[in-house]
């Protein structure tokens, strides 16, 4: 198993190369994630080898599904009150907008988030860190964005974890989210960070994304104007996702 | 105005508890009498299942057309919603309980199933189609299901050799 030097010297050697591209006269920031990035070492033979073809989103493609008030119960939003007792860490708010890539809101759509809890510990049964707990966190939320885009939810400040990659290694605490837009090809699962964490440049999923300023649009921000009296704290973080081919009309979404 | 996308990020190995739920690969109970099944395995670049992978599907409807209807997360067993969700079990296994595909408006005229493949490992999302035996585009042959006694056949490939082709969509 790799020590963390080992792995960050890996990181460093792309991170330069990708550096040095910027000074040819056809670079092109990358905006994406990289699928092929040894250092996170579950990618290795999971990535295809082949680009991708590039076509034009046909039928069922142009069209997303609708999620509706059927779905998603408004008490989804609120994690710290799916159990009997309140849970253990930090109480925060993250909320944020989801607009398409032509600042166009997605309006009434599902959102998902999970996350470890304030020890960085998982429910799920295959996370054996031993870390607490926290009986009263399951760590799994849901909303519809309001006709504006917008989505809130009420958590804990999940704690960061360490996992298997290579020797010592921890990710930064983070929260997944899953996002759909309003057609197709804008399905989006991604993971929102938090400002200043220690682990960024240690850590080989985030490094995945080796444009510094693409890597900057997962770090939400705080917002003392999301922070509540007495209640909690607050983070702000929007997401864009791709353009959209089709202009949407009325009856796109319930 | 043009904005900048939020990277993906892998789903990770925690999904489990947290994106599946009862009824998710069930787009019709499987007992209904024009139910199909789509199914199908995910493979690494070793050619060893994925166990931890998740496959959407979003469809028309037989007649071909788009469903509008809310209730994928609570089905009512009736209204096809042309949405489901299945994690793959520990032989990379996945199916899905659904009706046919129908046709598009020309020239979009062949039926397809549209997957979406998240897994551990993968950094990002892949887009990929399933179309229905003898439909594929001839360039595209990994992207043709085969017919099995009760639906469909669709593996998925992530690397090597006949690797599955993914798309990647035009810009607007």
């Amino acid at each position: 198993m790799n020590t963390q030097a080992e792995l960050s010297a890996e990181i460093e050697a792309i991170s330069k190369e990708y550096d040095a591209s910027g000074a040819a006269s056809d670079f092109r920031a990358e905006t994406d994630v990289r699928l092929d990035y040894p250092p996170y070492r579950s990618s290795i033979l999971r990535h295809p080898t082949k680009a991708p073809q590039q076509v034009d989103p046909e039928g069922i493609e142009l069209w997303a599904p609708v999620f509706g008030q059927r779905d998603v119960d408004p008490l989804e939003s609120d994690l710290t009150i799916q159990h009997r007792g309140e849970p253990i860490g930090e109480r925060m708010i993250v909320t944020g907008r989801v607009t398409d890539g032509d600042g166009r809101p997605v309006r009434h759509q599902l959102v998902e988030v999970w996350q470890a809890n304030a020890g960085g510990r998982y429910i799920h049964q295959r996370d054996q860190h031993p870390a607490a707990i926290d009986p009263n966190f399951t760590g799994m939320g849901r909303c519809l964005t309001d006709g504006d885009g917008n989505y809130r939810f009420t958590t804990i400040k999940p704690g960061p974890y360490p996992w298997k990659n290579h020797h010592n290694a921890w990710r930064p605490a983070h929260i997944h989210f899953s996002l759909f837009g309003t057609e197709f090809t804008q399905r989006l699962i991604t993971q929102m960070y938090f400002p200043g964490d220690p682990l960024f440049a240690l850590d080989p999923i985030y490094q995945a994304i080796v444009d510094p300023a693409a890597r900057d649009r997962l770090v939400a921000t705080y917002d003392h104007d999301v922070t509540t009296h007495e209640w909690s704290t607050g983070y702000r973080w929007d997401i864009v996702l791709t353009g959209s081919h089709r202009t949407p009309q009325e009856g796109d979404v319930e | 105005m043009s904005l900048v996308p939020t990277p993906g990020q892998t789903v990770g190995p925690f999904f489990g508890y947290a994106l599946p739920y009862d009824g998710d690969s069930e787009l019709v109970p499987p007992t209904r009498p024009d139910a199909i099944r789509l199914h199908g395995r995910v493979y690494d670049g070793a050619g060893d299942p994925v166990p931890d992978a998740l496959i959407e599907l979003w469809q028309a409807a037989p007649d071909g057309a788009v469903p509008r209807a809310p209730g994928s997360l609570h089905r009512d067993g009736y209204t096809f919603t042309g949405w489901g969700r299945a994690a793959t079990d520990r032989t990379g296994h996945y199916q899905f309980s659904t009706l046919r595909p129908g046709g598009g408006v020309a020239p979009f005229a062949q039926p397809f199933f549209a997957i979406t493949v998240f897994a551990r490992g993968l950094l990002d999302r892949l887009f990929t189609r399933a179309y229905l035996p003898g439909t594929a585009p001839a360039q595209w042959p990994s992207l043709a299901a085969r017919a099995d006694d009760r639906g469909f056949v669709f593996d998925i490939r992530l690397q090597g050799e006949g690797e599955t082709v993914f798309l990647a969509y035009t810009a607007p």
